[in-house]
């Protein structure tokens, strides 16, 4: 034996890695993300590392297993929970108004059997989901009013959501565990636009108030200093209503006609009567 | 076929983990199949250069050629004369190479240092069996036992909205919202961060982008924009988290961090408008609020100095008065030009103090 393979190493290296292959063949391992429908001879017999709801993680399932080489093959499908994203949907509301949503799904395979008669791999079941979670999304939104997307009811409706596609997806042996909207916009063009013009609008008028309430807050300030000051005068000149006219005179006279450094007045030509009080003395104390 | 796959990345896996015993350094063409075993002591790294790496064992002839290297160096490491002919029998270095290649491999798959912030997860024949602290730890070796190293106490950081896209959101009172928010995030159960979900940083962009839309339909543009931005930061961290856990991710979220919330570009003028007239209203206040300082003040000037002067004036008015009188004449009279008309119903026809002046200039007034 030791004879041959030395006389042919290459012949004994082939023959060794075909032997391992096929030994390996046999026993496949099943990953813990894994689940494998075994066909044989295109007919599925049985399923290994099927996910099971709260089996603990290297629990049973996953692990080594065997199978007929050649004669059985292994079809993977994926046992972690996976995501359906949906296309951009336009969805009108009751109040005819259209809003842009995007949603996304959760789903894990939970029959990989049901899963691969119906779909064949993961990536038809994604395709056949995808359309129905659109379809959903959009019969479930159209029954309510826009201003009820933007609510925490919104969850809700989405439950409402999962719950008929749910059903439809245990056809394909698979488990919706969430559905949710991702955003909601408006759409672009007329709606996104007025939606623009309305923000726009509500600001010019919250500057306006802003400024009116501004102005009336300064005027009532105003008018309370004004009044602080005649009371103010009141209380003071009301004790000699008669002096202060002959003071406030003096005052004025002073102000009007000599003026103060930093403000002079015109020049000014005072022509007086003898007669003036000022000016009796003049005449003499005869008079 | 899927099967053969299957063990294929798992071979390569093992290739890629066991380092050559002669390292991969100083490979001069290690598939190179003429029989010159003198030379083949420094060829390089029995499983030929890395692209090999990827190829099906037992299908293509690098392996093979590989192996015959590897027999051939062996020779020539344990005492082969240099000339060593294809076929010739050396048996015991044969086993001798097989077993140190063995020994190496046990060696390299069965220590694990793990670093500290990182967790081994440890699957036996594809199923979890154990988690790995920091230290070094044993397993068992490679195709039995592998190890799959996570960074637990690192965290990550995904940054949502890019700041200048035009990225809105709609808020509860119908307005748009341009926003920019990271996601911070480590991973609390590496097993289940590994088996649980299919594209883990994926579902966290989208479940950060759910929340966070959902929560800010329900607050009005100006709490987004203001005073509230912490609260709906931890809110919306408590709802990614409540929906993570739901699907059993084993990740952490550490907290959301908005970093711009602003109006849209298209309307951002109107916005700046608003904080204008904020301004404006408070210029109108300090003025008033300056003025009636200054009214006040004056006012109280003004009284204080009319009682100062009444209190005296009571002691003595008439003298007071006459005072008071000729003081201001005085001054008045001497500041003003003075004409004095003696008879009564004569007018000054000339203005008799502009002559006097003489050559200054005649200065516009005001008709007498």
């Amino acid at each position: 034996m030791i004879d041959s393979i030395r006389r042919h190493p290459l012949i004994a290296v082939v023959v060794a890695f075909l032997a391992l292959f096929i030994l390996l063949g046999s026993f496949p391992i099943i990953p813990e993300t894994k689940q494998a429908v075994v066909v044989r001879f295109g007919k599925p017999v049985r399923i290994l590392g099927r996910y099971e709801a709260g089996r603990p993680i290297g629990g049973a399932g996953a692990g080594i297993s065997w199978r007929i080489p050649f004669v059985e093959q292994l079809v993977w499908i994926d046992k972690r929970v996976q995501n359906v994203d949906m296309q951009r949907q336009q969805v009108l509301s009751t109040d005819q108004r259209r809003l842009q949503v995007d949603a996304f799904a959760r789903y894990r395979i939970v029959d990989p059997l049901l899963m691969y008669i119906r779909a064949g791999n993961e990536q038809q079941l994604t395709e056949q989901l995808r359309p129905i979670l659109g379809s959903e999304v959009r019969n479930e939104l159209g029954r309510i009013e826009f201003a009820q997307l933007l609510t925490p009811e919104r969850q809700g409706i989405m439950n409402d959501v999962r719950t008929s596609l749910n059903r439809i997806a245990l056809q394909y042996g698979v488990e919706v565990l969430d559905v949710r909207i991702k955003r909601t916009d408006l759409p672009d063009g007329a709606p996104l636009s007025s939606a623009f013009d309305r923000m726009r609008t509500a600001r010019e008028q919250e500057a306006r108030s802003i400024r009116a309430e501004g102005a009336k807050r300064a005027a009532i300030i105003q008018a309370e200093a004004d009044a602080n000051a005649a009371k103010t005068y009141a209380a003071s000149f009301g004790k000699d209503p008669d002096f202060y006219d002959f003071y406030r005179a003096m005052q004025s006279y002073r102000s009007t006609f000599v003026g103060e450094a930093n403000k002079p007045v015109a020049s000014t030509t005072v022509v007086l009567s003898p007669q003036n009080d000022y000016l009796k003395e003049f005449s003499g104390r005869a008079r | 076929m899927d099967i053969l796959t299957g063990w294929g990345g798992r071979i390569r896996g093992l290739f890629a983990d066991t380092k050559g015993p002669w390292g991969s350094s100083g490979s001069d063409g290690g598939d190179d199949a003429s029989p010159s075993g003198g030379d083949g002591g420094k060829s390089g790294n029995p499983w030929g250069d890395a692209p090999k790496r990827g190829r099906r064992p037992g299908l293509g002839g690098a392996n093979v050629s590989s192996l015959d290297d590897l027999l051939r160096r062996g020779r020539a490491r344990f005492g082969g004369d240099g000339g060593g002919l294809p076929g010739r029998p050396a048996g015991s270095l044969i086993i001798w190479a097989i077993v140190a290649a063995l020994l190496l491999w046990l060696i390299s798959t069965s220590f694990h240092a793990i670093s500290p912030g990182q967790r081994g997860v440890v699957t036996q024949f594809g199923r979890y069996s154990r988690t790995l602290g920091p230290g070094v730890s044993f397993t068992l070796p490679s195709p039995i036992e592998q190890v799959t190293k996570l960074d637990v106490e690192n965290i990550r950081s995904i940054d949502m909205g890019a700041e200048g896209s035009d990225d809105l959101m709609l808020t509860g009172d119908q307005n748009l919202l341009d926003l920019a928010y990271s996601v911070r995030w480590n991973i609390a159960n590496p097993e289940r961060y590994l088996f649980q979900m299919d594209q883990p940083d994926e579902t966290i962009r989208e479940v950060a982008e759910s929340s966070m839309r959902a929560v800010i339909s329900q607050v009005s543009l100006n709490d987004a924009m203001g005073d509230r931005r912490a609260e709906i930061e931890t809110q919306v961290a408590e709802n990614m988290q409540r929906i993570l856990n739901s699907y059993r991710s084993g990740i952490q979220v550490q907290g959301i961090a908005i970093k711009q919330a602003d109006p849209p570009d298209a309307v951002n003028d109107a916005f700046k408008q608003v904080t204008a007239a904020q301004q404006d209203a408070q210029t109108y206040i300090n003025n008033a609020n300056a003025y009636a300082l200054q009214l006040g003040q004056k006012a109280q000037g003004e009284a204080t100095s009319f009682d100062k002067v009444y209190e005296q004036y009571k002691l003595a008015p008439d003298v007071t008065r006459k005072r008071m009188y000729y003081e201001t004449m005085e001054q008045v009279l001497s500041k003003v030009d003075k004409t004095i008309v003696e008879a009564p119903g004569v007018n000054s026809y000339l203005p008799l103090p502009q002559l006097q002046k003489g050559q200054q200039p005649p200065q516009p007034e005001r008709a007498q």
